[in-house]
């Protein structure tokens, strides 16, 4: 499909910049405490009925693409979580801003 | 509905390049022809969940493609099996028609 | 490897915890069950489940046609969770998970999925070159097996049911539960007798 536009960022099937990027089996360790808190989180605030995880996905995905990369994947839940409850209202934008 | 075995067409459309969208069809697989292997239910539209609208069920299908058409690569006889939503399908043209 | 977060997204984390306490949203102790309740899953949970279909043929049926009726019949609690498909090799198919699109894995019955499942090599490649990325793990398929990769793109999360090796005769379940890990049950690895 020569002339479709790009995948988004996040779609990542089949990439060619990852064609010979090497999977490393032994890259398993567990979350650390910081990820663990954030899916914490993250389920917490799902049950509350405050976020689904298509909302999370809907945020990660909008990250621009150099911060996608560059972040780790507790930092994009971490950032996607945020902003989502930044637009519901649930926290201020002034809560997660630097 | 798609029966088991009825050949399905992914739409060749690209949301993403129309603005803010969450989809769950893979960037690889639009405009591909797939076999239904089996309807799996009908879910809440993801493209409405991740934005907090009211999301309509919609039939989910396992598909299966061949995995060498997809990037023109890969060993004939493999497969790849992706879960479709069914407003992202169409019936494949009949063969010699396309 | 995973990289440790950065000072700013730690710091960005707690504001937001301190923000969501303020507003009664969340407390400390929710957070500490949470975690608590997300470690308790972990592979060992699937691994007990291939094990029964190995040895139970009435079990094998039911964790293929519903998964998590079959979870929640080895004491897994499902309610909320995604639904559990199993995916039956053959000495004709072998199996293989990944999601291009995000991370679904069945959490439920394995855990966290581990860091490489996530990276966007895995990701990009499982679906284009998944014999070269068997071979990462040293997976090699007999003659004649086709390779079928299930993209995790929706409402399912997927585990695979491997064969059975040879070699395991008159094992008991726990004994073969043992030889199935987290990788076999995601379709990178096969179980193996030895």
């Amino acid at each position: 499909m020569d002339d479709a536009p790009p995948p988004a960022t996040h779609d990542l099937g089949g990439a060619s910049r990852f064609r010979c990027s090497p999977v490393d089996p032994t890259d398993d360790a567990p979350p650390d405490a910081f990820g663990k808190r954030v899916d914490a989180l993250r389920q917490i605030v799902a049950r509350k009925g405050l976020m689904s995880v298509d909302e999370l996905r809907r945020g990660i995905e909008a990250l621009p693409p150099e911060q996608y990369h560059a972040l780790g994947y507790y930092e994009r839940w971490l950032r996607s979580i945020a902003a989502i409850l930044v637009e519901k209202g649930v926290v201020d934008a002034k809560d997660v801003t630097p | 509905m798609f029966a088991p075995g009825t050949v399905v067409r992914v739409k060749r459309d690209f949301p993403e390049m129309r603005g803010r969208c969450h989809i769950r069809t893979p960037h690889y697989l639009r405009g591909l022809d797939g076999v239904v292997e089996r309807p799996l239910g009908a879910f809440p539209n993801p493209e409405d969940l991740a934005f907090g609208r009211p999301a309509a069920p919609v039939p989910l299908y396992h598909v299966r493609f061949e995995q060498p058409a997809l990037f023109g690569e890969g060993r004939g006889g493999d497969t790849l099996l992706v879960e479709i939503f069914e407003h992202w399908l169409d019936p494949a043209p009949a063969a010699g028609a396309a | 490897m995973a990289a440790p977060p950065s000072a700013e997204s730690i710091a960005l984390l707690e504001r937001f915890v301190a923000a969501l306490k303020a507003r009664g949203v969340v407390t400390e102790e929710e957070i500490a069950t949470q975690i608590a309740r997300t470690d308790r899953a972990g592979p060992e949970i699937g691994a007990r489940m291939v094990a029964r279909a190995w040895t139970d043929p009435a079990y094998r049926r039911l964790l293929v046609e519903d998964g998590t009726a079959a979870a929640e019949a080895m004491g897994v609690s499902m309610a909320g969770a995604p639904p559990l498909g199993v995916l039956a090799d053959t000495d004709r198919v072998h199996h293989l998970v990944v999601c291009t699109l995000c991370s679904c894995y069945p959490r439920q019955v394995l855990g966290y999925p581990p860091h490489w499942f996530k990276s966007s090599a895995y990701r990009a490649r499982a679906v284009r070159d998944p014999r070269g990325v068997l071979a990462e793990w040293g997976t090699a398929l007999p003659e004649g097996v086709e390779v079928r990769v299930v993209d995790s793109t929706a409402d399912y999360r997927w585990m695979v049911l491997p064969l059975r090796p040879a070699g395991t005769e008159g094992w008991d379940e726990a004994r073969l539960a043992a030889i199935v890990t987290r990788d076999a049950l995601v379709g990178v690895a096969l179980p193996r007798a030895a």
